[in-house]
């Protein structure tokens, strides 16, 4: 393999024909054992530039999009001043955090100050490099995918709990303990509801999770298993994501800022940049699990609209089903008011949990059966 | 090589964050000191510590995922060869599971699941 062979490679697949995943990962170990240096340091280069342009890219469109989405919704404008139809506003917003100082509390424990948001950038950067987007763009895939999730998630909790607790300050602490409280026990529920996923596709990788929906998505195959399983899983994301209706821990009319009320400037920006970028990273994963990836549509054995539908290259099926659901979260935003905190527990503890418990055990004998599509 | 590029990321991540500060701190402009460093509380000056004792039920609600927590982590495995084992899998889990429910229904009667 030399450079030449790089460039025959279709990143961008547009023929469904070629379904199987081959990730960045994947070729950049082959060119290792080719002995080819040169390509394996293209292919590192290109994971790193995919992660980091995923990250970046969707930080700016998603802040864009919320803002006018909430704009929209309240029958307001939103941003219009900065570009056409406000489309340069969030590059002004982060052109204006970088030139903000950077205040640090006299009190705060400095060095965990500092390092917040080192954790909660990683979680989310570590989090984007194993979505699947298409057969050909994923950056990694681990063969326990689902459980590296499930860490990676853990990993964001750390930085919004240090975060907190660093600040010295009264409103950041409670919001950190309520952000911790919400967010572990949210993600029993989610746990739960990926466990029945992985009963169904009989694998943790994620790749081989979306090629197990290549007769039907999750969704529809598992029937009423998987219907409750998917909203579970909804309700324990957006409760992970610390959106409304579950952002008590940053819930600005009682406790100002929550975690990040004591952070100004970049720091600030950097917990924002997660916050969005995450929003991306559990829609991804709802996609993957229950809505089959970067599958195409298909009717049964309605050929003339199935093979319409092969035309649609996998990454844009991807793209448009995750912009649904980032869709979906900001509607969510307007449309629930806040829950208060008994409220909260409540509804995972004796609502969510046991519901997860008999969704589990209906999928085992879902499956025992064979009572599936 | 995944893990490989999981470490470079972890390296990318750090790279980002810290040279983004680093601009900044040499952009923005600094001027530390007097009131303005204090804990923001609406206005007031804060009065003792902030590191405050907060509710218990934080505690208990940790004590309790912790064990459903450790739970998923045996059913990943379990979800993976259910296929193959088949109705013993079921069986098996299930006596793990009630026992771990028959701890939670304590936990619900004994009201720790109320928020106070």
């Amino acid at each position: 393999m030399n450079i030449a062979d790089f460039f025959s490679i279709p990143i961008l697949n547009i023929s469904s024909s070629s379904w199987e995943t081959v990730t960045i990962a994947q070729r950049a170990a082959q060119a290792l054992s080719a002995n080819s240096i040169e390509l394996t340091a293209v292919f590192l280069v290109l994971s790193i530039l995919i992660t980091l342009s995923l990250l970046a890219g969707l930080g700016v469109v998603l802040i864009y999009a919320e803002r006018k989405i909430a704009g929209h919704f309240q029958c307001r404008l939103g941003p219009m001043r900065v570009g056409w139809h406000g489309t340069m506003q969030a590059l002004a917003d982060v052109l204006k955090l970088l030139l903000k100082e950077d205040i640090v509390p006299a009190r705060a424990d400095k060095l965990l100050h500092l390092g917040a948001p080192f954790l909660s950038i990683l979680a989310t950067v570590l989090g984007l490099a194993i979505i699947p987007i298409s057969p050909n763009i994923q950056v990694i895939d681990v063969n326990i995918g689902v459980v590296y999730v499930t860490a990676i998630t853990g990993l964001g909790v750390l930085g919004a709990l240090i975060a907190g607790w660093s600040s010295n300050n009264k409103w950041s602490l409670l919001g950190a303990m309520r952000a911790g409280a919400q967010i572990i026990s949210y993600e029993l529920s989610a746990t739960l509801a990926i466990l029945v996923i992985v009963l169904f596709a009989g694998s943790l990788q994620l790749s081989a999770i979306v090629q197990s929906q290549a007769e039907g998505w999750w969704i529809w195959r598992a029937h009423i298993v998987g219907v409750i399983a998917f909203f579970v899983f909804l309700i324990a994301s957006t409760a992970e994501l610390n959106r409304t209706p579950f952002d008590l821990p940053e819930g600005e009319s009682e406790l100002t800022g929550g975690f990040h009320t004591e952070y100004s400037g970049l720091r600030f920006a950097f917990f924002f940049l997660s916050e969005f970028v995450n929003m991306f990273v559990a829609s991804a994963l709802v996609v993957t699990l229950f809505f089959g990836g970067w599958m195409p549509f298909y009717i049964g054995n309605w050929e003339a609209f199935n093979s319409i539908m092969d035309l649609i290259p996998p990454a844009i099926w991807f793209a448009g089903k995750s912009a649904f659901f980032i869709f979906l979260l900001m509607w969510f935003r307007w449309t629930f008011p806040r829950l208060r905190i008994d409220q909260l527990m409540r509804l995972e503890w004796k609502i969510l949990l046991p519901i997860g418990f008999a969704n589990i055990f209906l999928a085992s004998l879902v499956i025992l059966t064979g009572f599936y599509f | 090589m995944d893990y490989f590029i999981v470490l470079l990321l972890i390296g990318l991540a750090v790279g980002l964050v810290s040279s983004a500060l680093w601009i900044s701190f040499l952009l923005a402009p600094r001027n530390p000191g007097g009131i303005k460093n204090e804990p923001y509380e609406c206005g007031e000056e804060t009065i003792g510590s902030s590191w405050v004792h907060f509710n218990v039920g934080y505690y208990l609600f940790a004590l309790i995922f912790l064990i459903f927590d450790v739970e998923a982590a045996f059913l990943f495995p379990w979800a993976v060869v259910f296929r193959e084992v088949g109705i013993i899998a079921l069986i098996e889990a299930g006596l793990f599971i009630s026992v771990l429910l028959v701890g939670l229904t304590y936990a619900w009667k004994k009201g720790v699941l109320e928020w106070v």
